[in-house]
């Protein structure tokens, strides 16, 4: 068959795949993204049907996808928040990193996969899904609860701190030494302040350079400043992931509004074909021997988060079922974490078990994360009640004013 | 009467304040338009019992209903010493022949001798509005004047 034939038939079935997996994930009320790395993982290498013609269109796509997740995760955060957030949730953020860390790092260390290893697994398991957050919090009716800001608060310092975490990984994947790894470092920090910087004083004229009514014009010179500016931070080796995000916290006001209303269709297309061709590239039959790693990893880590929210919360004053709910709502990992492994397993610097391990712990997580917030309140009732049986005497109304 | 303010990033943001009975009420700006009205639990003020989400004719709706109570009470106990004299809220819906256009164009107080002291328009008050005021579908009239001169300018409103 003519090659451009077999890629678009090929294309079209994964793309049409996708549509129906992310249609029964919308009936079930669970996240898509388990279901793309499954559809990849069929598809893949190893998997039920080999597809080879859409291999170097799924690629690119799935490096536009990472753009465009980091982009839209950009946009969705004003500069001022940003600092604010900072300042305010500092403590949480760093103890949320600490804890959240350690594990991955630690299974990578005990699998002999190195420092490179630690430093992937040790972020694929710090950074909770802000996708999955947000979307468990509105589902939930949860948008008005105390416990909401706490949560989200933790949830723009991982972001903040993917803009420094991202470089470093991408210097120390390139196998750049010690003093490239700080000056890489360096550069980071320098940029992210340069740019939290500009987006606080002239946030508005970057708006505006990018700002048009015709919504064509809009949406072209967005994809075009988006890949610009990700191709000249990969160039300087920031990653161009990060070099997205900055410039999508530099966009402000009404336009990164229309910005996000304008991109979320592309964003989803090619953030599907990115987790799809994530799995495109995991050999199914890795996984099972990872499976126990991967379900410690999930157990300890969802206790880790639930920790961290949790000591959050009781910081902010919030009452003991709040406190439960704050943790649970981190629990989910999904996009972020694919982020990281799939950069670690492009570069090749790390040993493919660690794709499948990935793949398998955000499985586990994208799934868990929105049922253990879902179902965390009923459990901490159930438990918070049965001591205080004895005491049904005391007057129902006993809340405080 | 202290309403807090906290930042949502990503949302929006929230305001509320805790009522005499207990409960925390408030609404989410959110990002997008939108407003989401939620009250909490009883028995958590940290949780809500209802979460609703309102768009932004509904929310103006809303307001309008419970600013227009208030000001029509306060009216009603300043009118109390004058007998005879009744506060009463007109609301303007779509089918009626006035909404968009001035106010001064039903000639309330000339066929019925009641005064427009006040319309309420998306939670804000507009005191004693001017003839070449436009009404809106959603508006709410606070109207003050006898109790025949509030039926027959009902009538006005509704059928011109």
């Amino acid at each position: 068959m003519d090659p451009l034939a077999l890629t678009l038939i090929e294309l079209g079935a994964v793309v049409f795949c996708l549509g129906l997996l992310a249609r029964l994930a919308g009936r079930i009320g669970m996240s898509p993204i388990p279901l793309y790395l499954v559809g990849g993982l069929a598809f893949g290498a190893g998997g039920l049907i080999k597809l080879d013609g859409m291999h170097e269109f799924a690629h690119l796509s799935g490096e536009i996808g990472v753009i465009l997740l980091l982009l839209m995760l950009g946009l969705e955060y004003t500069a001022a928040e940003l600092v604010t957030g900072l300042r305010r949730s500092w403590q949480a953020g760093v103890l949320d990193l600490i804890l959240n860390f350690l594990p991955g790092a630690g299974i990578a260390v005990l699998l002999g996969w190195g420092l490179v290893g630690a430093i992937v697994m040790g972020g694929v398991t710090y950074i909770s899904s802000s996708g999955i957050a947000a979307k468990v919090i509105t589902d939930l009716g949860r948008i008005g609860n105390r416990e909401t800001p706490v949560v989200l608060a933790i949830l723009v310092f991982e972001d903040l701190t993917m803009a420094i975490y991202l470089p470093i990984l991408t210097a120390i994947l390139a196998g750049v030494g010690f003093l490239g790894g700080l000056q890489t470092v360096g550069i980071a920090l320098a940029v992210v302040t340069l740019v939290l910087v500009v987006a606080l004083k002239h946030g508005h004229r970057v708006s505006q350079a990018v700002h048009s009514e015709n919504s064509e014009v809009f949406l072209l010179n967005l994809l075009g400043a988006a890949l610009l500016v990700a191709g000249i931070a990969s160039a300087l080796q920031v990653s161009a992931a990060v070099g997205a995000f900055m410039l999508g916290i530099a966009i402000s006001g009404a336009t990164a509004h229309n910005a996000t209303r304008i991109l979320e269709p592309l964003r989803d297309l090619f953030a599907a074909i990115f987790f799809v061709a994530f799995g495109l590239n995991t050999d199914p039959s890795t996984i099972p021997p990872v499976l126990g790693w991967a379900l410690l990893l999930a157990f300890v880590t969802a206790v880790t988060k639930l920790l961290t929210g949790f000591w959050a919360a009781k910081r902010a004053g919030i009452a003991v079922p709040g406190r439960f709910r704050a943790g649970a709502a981190l629990i989910a990992r999904g996009e972020f974490s694919i982020v990281i492994a799939g950069l670690a397993v492009t570069s090749g610097a790390v040993p493919r078990d660690l794709a499948a391990l990935a793949t398998a712990y955000v499985l586990l997580m994208a799934i868990v994360g929105p049922l253990a917030a879902r179902f965390v309140e009923p459990v901490v009732k159930v438990f918070r009640k049965s001591p205080r049986k004895p005491k049904a005497s005391e007057p129902v109304a006993s809340f405080e004013t | 009467m202290n309403v807090d303010e906290t930042e949502l990033p990503g949302l929006g943001v929230r305001k509320d304040f805790i009522t005499a009975s207990g409960r925390r009420i408030g609404v989410v700006e959110m990002r997008e338009g939108e407003t989401e009205l939620f009250v909490s639990t009883w028995d958590d003020p940290d949780t809500c019992q209802a979460s609703i989400p309102l768009t932004a004719d509904e929310a103006a709706a809303l307001g309008n209903l419970l600013g227009g109570q208030h000001i029509a009470m306060r009216l009603a106990e300043a009118h109390k010493e004058i007998p005879g004299i009744v506060t009463r809220q007109f609301s303007i819906t779509a089918d009626s022949p006035f909404t968009n256009q001035p106010m001064g164009k039903a000639q309330i107080r000339t066929r019925s001798g009641v005064s427009i002291v006040a319309i309420m328009r998306e939670g804000e008050v507009v005191p004693s509005p001017a003839p070449d005021v436009v009404l809106h579908t959603g508006d709410l009239l606070v109207a003050v004047g006898t109790q025949e001169g509030l039926d027959s300018a009902a009538a006005i409103l509704r059928n011109g």
